[in-house]
């Protein structure tokens, strides 16, 4: 007899867990052999607490009521619930702390689109190590955990979490109108983010192309001198700070497989300074990111800054298995 | 042929760039624009019942356009071309919008039978209409977004005929020339938007073949300017 499970779960089976085991191995001891300890926390936590990290709630997508009338929340990520354990069990220690994790999360699905509701992520967080030096310590354990899953052809992007939000107040664009564009170059809708802009009053031109050319702004190293060329004060601030960056991962080496990218932008809410996307060529999707998010620790009652990445497990598997058969016979 | 087919379903960043053709009303336009880049399509052009056509730089796959999103979303195609109609009814896919083609210009329309009251009388009277579409979530949207309640039927076929036999009040509908409509005695109530061809790259191509697809964008905006 069949019984079924809810859409976007599933069961894992011994051969796949083998190979999934060996991945969680491999992971969580390149994390630890930097000083990243594991840890784990509860699936289930308050949702208030779960919001004050994050106040689009968006994410939250799993809420119930537990019997003496409790708003419970299943976890979105990880990263808000560590927020939470540093500023409570942590909040006197030496600084910077390293913790790594292996957790499931869950998120709301769409239907019939093949998306996990419970999905594994690797990662991990470091608090109290601000940038550029913390920046590039996060990226270096990034490549490291990529090379240890075997996915040499894998790229970082890094962005700036800020440089929108402050190009476009430089604009006089506000409200609702820059959430609205923001939209757009989260989603790279060039056609709509060139209308939109147009269609604002007071904003120039010049400024809409400066807009569209920067999201576009992808590559190596020269990828910051075109963006300076195109002016203003946020633009400059975005490099000034990748460049940065860029000098500390270039000092420890680790710089290889970094690509610059002017156009990312990730949508949860807590981020600002460095963003990171990784990619790999065989494999459609984003396989993990991470970044900055020095405010986050705040909201939580203690003032450090922190940094982290979380990879998809499912995604690094398929990505993993594609690359091994390409070694083998190749295309 | 058969590699070609084992590849498929993951993005890879060598070989030729892959470009999803959208087969259809699209494909003929498609193919100027192709050719006015200077991207060979003669092979396209011909007799051949093959779905992919194999090149130096780029392979070009055709397809239904409404097939289109899925494929780039998945990186099984790096890039495609398809109508902006797809894309909104397909809205959470997630492609990189890079390029209005301008070309297979049409509009998104309500239409009702010439003459004939049914769209107001039933809102008026029933407080909802019926619509007929291929297009339910724009059709939702536009009405959402209205203020108006309405009972959304999806078809797959002819939607000119709801409205004849009494499935539906109105349907909403592309329209390139208006003929279909006038045709089957049908007029437009009202504009929706207006579509045109849009050139898509998948989100992790974008990134790591950016020099191939900037490139491939540059040259269609180049041929069309022409």
């Amino acid at each position: 007899m069949i019984h079924p499970i809810p859409p976007g779960t599933r069961d894992v089976l011994p051969d796949e867990m083998r190979e999934l085991r060996r991945l969680h191995l491999a992971l969580i001891g390149v994390f630890e052999e930097r000083g990243y300890g594991e840890v784990a926390t509860p699936a289930i936590e308050y949702d208030e607490v779960l919001a004050r990290g994050d106040g689009r709630t968006a994410d939250t997508a799993y809420r119930f009521f537990d019997g003496s009338g409790d708003l419970l929340a299943l976890r979105s990520d990880m990263t808000v619930p560590i927020a939470r354990l540093i500023a409570t069990r942590y909040a006197k220690a030496e600084m910077p702390v390293r913790l790594c994790y292996l957790a499931n999360a869950y998120r709301a699905v769409r239907p019939q689109r093949g998306q996990m509701r419970e999905f594994a992520q690797a990662g991990v967080e470091l608090i109290g190590a601000p940038a550029p030096e913390g920046t590039a310590e996060i990226v270096e354990v990034l490549e490291a955990a990529l090379d240890a899953a075997g996915l040499e052809r894998a790229v970082i992007g890094l962005g700036d979490a800020d440089l929108y939000r402050q190009l476009l107040a430089e604009f006089g664009v506000e409200g609702g109108a820059r959430d609205s564009i923001l939209g757009r170059l989260a989603a790279h809708d060039l056609v709509g983010l060139e209308t939109e802009l147009s269609e604002l009053q007071g904003v120039s031109d010049d400024q809409v192309a400066t807009c569209v050319a920067l999201s576009q702004l992808r590559g190596g190293k020269e990828v910051l001198e075109e963006a300076r060329a195109l002016g203003g004060a946020a633009v400059e601030r975005a490099t000034a700070r990748l460049g940065e960056t860029l000098e500390a991962l270039e000092a420890r080496g680790v710089s290889n497989r970094v690509q610059i990218d002017l156009g990312l932008l990730r949508d949860l809410g807590y981020y600002s300074g460095a963003i990171l996307e990784v990619y790999d060529p065989a494999l459609g999707h984003v396989l993990g990111g991470g970044g900055r998010y020095d405010g986050l620790l705040k909201r939580f009652g203690i003032d450090q800054p922190a940094a982290g990445f979380a990879l998809y497990m499912e995604r690094v598997h398929v990505a993993q298995m594609e690359e091994e058969s390409a070694d083998g016979g190749g295309t | 042929m058969s590699a070609e087919v084992a590849g498929m379903g993951r993005a890879k960043a060598e070989g030729p760039l892959r470009l999803a053709v959208p087969r259809g009303a699209l494909l003929g336009e498609t193919l100027d624009a192709l050719d006015a880049a200077g991207i060979d399509t003669s092979e396209v052009r011909g007799e051949s019942r093959s779905l992919i056509f194999p090149g130096q730089s780029i392979t070009l796959v055709t397809m239904r356009p409404s097939d289109v999103p899925t494929y780039v979303e998945a990186g099984a195609a790096d890039v495609g071309i398809t109508g902006k109609d797809v894309l909104l009814e397909q809205a959470d896919r997630v492609v990189y919008e890079l390029l209005d083609l301008g070309f297979g210009r049409c509009r998104m329309v309500l239409a009702g039978r010439v003459g004939d009251e049914r769209l107001g009388e039933s809102e008026r009277r029933l407080g909802m209409m019926r619509i007929a579409t291929k297009y339910p979530r724009i059709a939702e949207r536009y009405f959402e977004g209205t203020g108006r309640q309405v009972e959304v039927i999806e078809v797959k076929g002819s939607v000119e005929l709801a409205p004849l036999i009494g499935l539906a009040d109105g349907i909403v509908d592309l329209v390139a020339t208006g003929r279909t409509l006038e045709e089957n005695d049908l007029e437009v109530r009202e504009e929706i938007l207006e579509c045109t061809a849009r050139f898509v790259a998948n989100r992790v191509a974008h990134k790591l073949r950016a020099r191939e697809v900037d490139g491939l964008a540059a040259k269609l905006r180049q041929g069309l300017a022409r």
